[in-house]
């Protein structure tokens, strides 16, 4: 059996700063996942059909345009209507803290603002996996 | 919830009814291997036989992925359901992969009559990964036709595709060399079609004239792959490409030996990977582990030839 980790990686809604997603992609693959990623200015609806073609575990979302209230529910919301919604989510950026526990409340199990080492999101993946 | 059932006659019902939910799982267990997969195949066989299949394969960068999406959006205009195994490469240190393949092909990401998978290679050589000729079998089954292969960016020898396609597509980009490289075995022996690629870029007519020299040298009588200039920047080429592999996928599905040859290859596979489960699980059981046989080496009790020879039962089969 090898039963590796599968992640997407995206960037819903219009901003362009992909750096973030870039080195949260690097770094998944350096711990030794599998790392789908497809870039900037999807659609939520694209997000949520890619991570069900792909059959991923978790999905994570980078979004430094401040639109984060409204994508990421909507990412959430999507994959649970279409019957997916047992896949992990989070989220990353620049997003401020009084937002969190709202997105935490829609579905994201942890939402990681700049600085974060990737260390730490990492070892939160391990984890989720491990609580399944 | 996500459909938790592995009984394989249960996702195996999924898979033909189309449903992308367990065309996904379907698709997760034959990557992960382990007990279901053997029956879910079986219950796919027949089905999986069906779909036309076009491998497309090249070096990294070239533009396969592009292309891909262009041929994508070729078919739907025709109203073909199509279905992608796209096989990037996992890493030989931490077995991890980015799968980039996706990120080209976003023009179709909504149209539920496309299925497109991402793959690693996880340690398979050859361009392909172990479960992509299992993927192409569950695609196949969940009427995706064609079934279009990606593989690996490759280099000069890995051919692996063209035993699982019906259709190979070898896409060439210029400036990667003299006529030389164009002369080699291995790679440019396989393309049944010969894209070349970007064909905006500089030093295009000298990669054609080396191909096309190349090509000069094929006995008569023989086939000729066809050459195709192609550019995604400007969408040359894709129209000439579409009618030329629907052609060679209709002449391919006439050949009398068509399924012969596809069945022969999925047998090698099988009983390649169970061939080598098998003698690892006796050479497990005869030294207690794999690393045990290895210090019984190092120790000077035995030699891997030895091992071997008594795996094939020409020797006696005591450590």
């Amino acid at each position: 059996m090898d039963r590796r980790i599968r992640v997407l990686i995206a960037k819903p809604g219009l901003d362009g700063h992909d750096r973030g997603a870039k080195y949260i992609a690097r770094a998944l693959r350096d711990a030794g996942m599998e790392v789908v990623y497809t870039g900037i200015r999807q659609t939520p609806e694209a997000i949520a059909d890619a991570a069900i073609q792909e059959d991923v575990d978790f999905v994570g979302l980078s979004l430094l345009s401040g639109a984060h209230n409204h994508l990421f529910p909507e990412v959430a919301r999507l994959l649970r209507e279409k019957g997916a919604g047992d896949i992990i989510l989070f989220g990353g950026g620049v997003i401020p803290e009084e937002d969190i526990p709202g997105l935490r409340a829609a579905g994201f199990r942890a939402i990681f603002t700049p600085g974060t080492p990737s260390a730490d999101v990492v070892e939160f993946m391990h984890r989720e996996m491990a609580a399944r | 919830m996500r459909p938790s059932s592995t009984d394989p006659a249960v996702l195996a019902a999924g898979v033909r009814s189309r449903s992308v939910r367990a065309v996904a799982r379907a698709l997760s267990l034959v990557e992960r291997g382990g007990a279901e997969t053997a029956g879910l195949l079986h219950e796919l066989f027949a089905a999986g036989l069906a779909a036309g299949t076009v491998g497309i394969t090249g070096p990294p960068g070239s533009g396969k992925s592009t292309l891909v999406s262009g041929l994508i959006g070729s078919l739907r205009a025709d109203g073909r359901r199509v279905g992608v195994v796209a096989v990037d490469p996992s890493s030989p240190f931490t077995g991890g992969a980015l799968l980039g393949d996706r990120l080209r092909m976003q023009d179709h990401a909504c149209d539920e009559a496309v299925f497109i998978r991402s793959m690693g290679s996880r340690g398979h050589l050859g361009g392909l990964s172990w479960a992509t000729r299992d993927a192409v079998t569950i695609l196949s089954a969940a009427s995706y036709d064609p079934v279009i292969v990606e593989t690996v960016g490759v280099g000069q020898a890995e051919v692996e595709v063209a035993s699982l396609a019906d259709v190979t597509v070898l896409v060439l980009v210029p400036g990667t060399g003299d006529e030389v490289q164009t002369m080699k075995a291995g790679i440019m022996e396989i393309g049944d079609v010969i894209v070349l690629n970007k064909s905006d870029r500089p030093g295009m007519d000298q990669l054609e004239a080396s191909v096309l020299a190349g090509l000069d040298l094929i006995p008569p009588g023989q086939t000729r792959p066809a050459v195709i200039r192609c550019s995604a920047a400007t969408g040359e080429g894709l129209d000439r490409l579409r009618g030329v592999l629907d052609e060679a996928l209709a002449v391919a599905s006439a050949r009398p030996d068509r399924e012969r040859r596809r069945v022969r290859a999925l047998l090698e596979s099988v009983m390649a990977e169970r061939g080598a489960a098998i003698a690892a699980a006796r050479v497990a059981s005869m030294y207690g582990s794999l690393d045990g046989a290895v210090d019984t080496i190092l120790a000077g009790g035995t030699t891997p030839y030895l091992i071997g020879g008594m795996l094939e039962g020409n020797l006696e089969l005591t450590p």
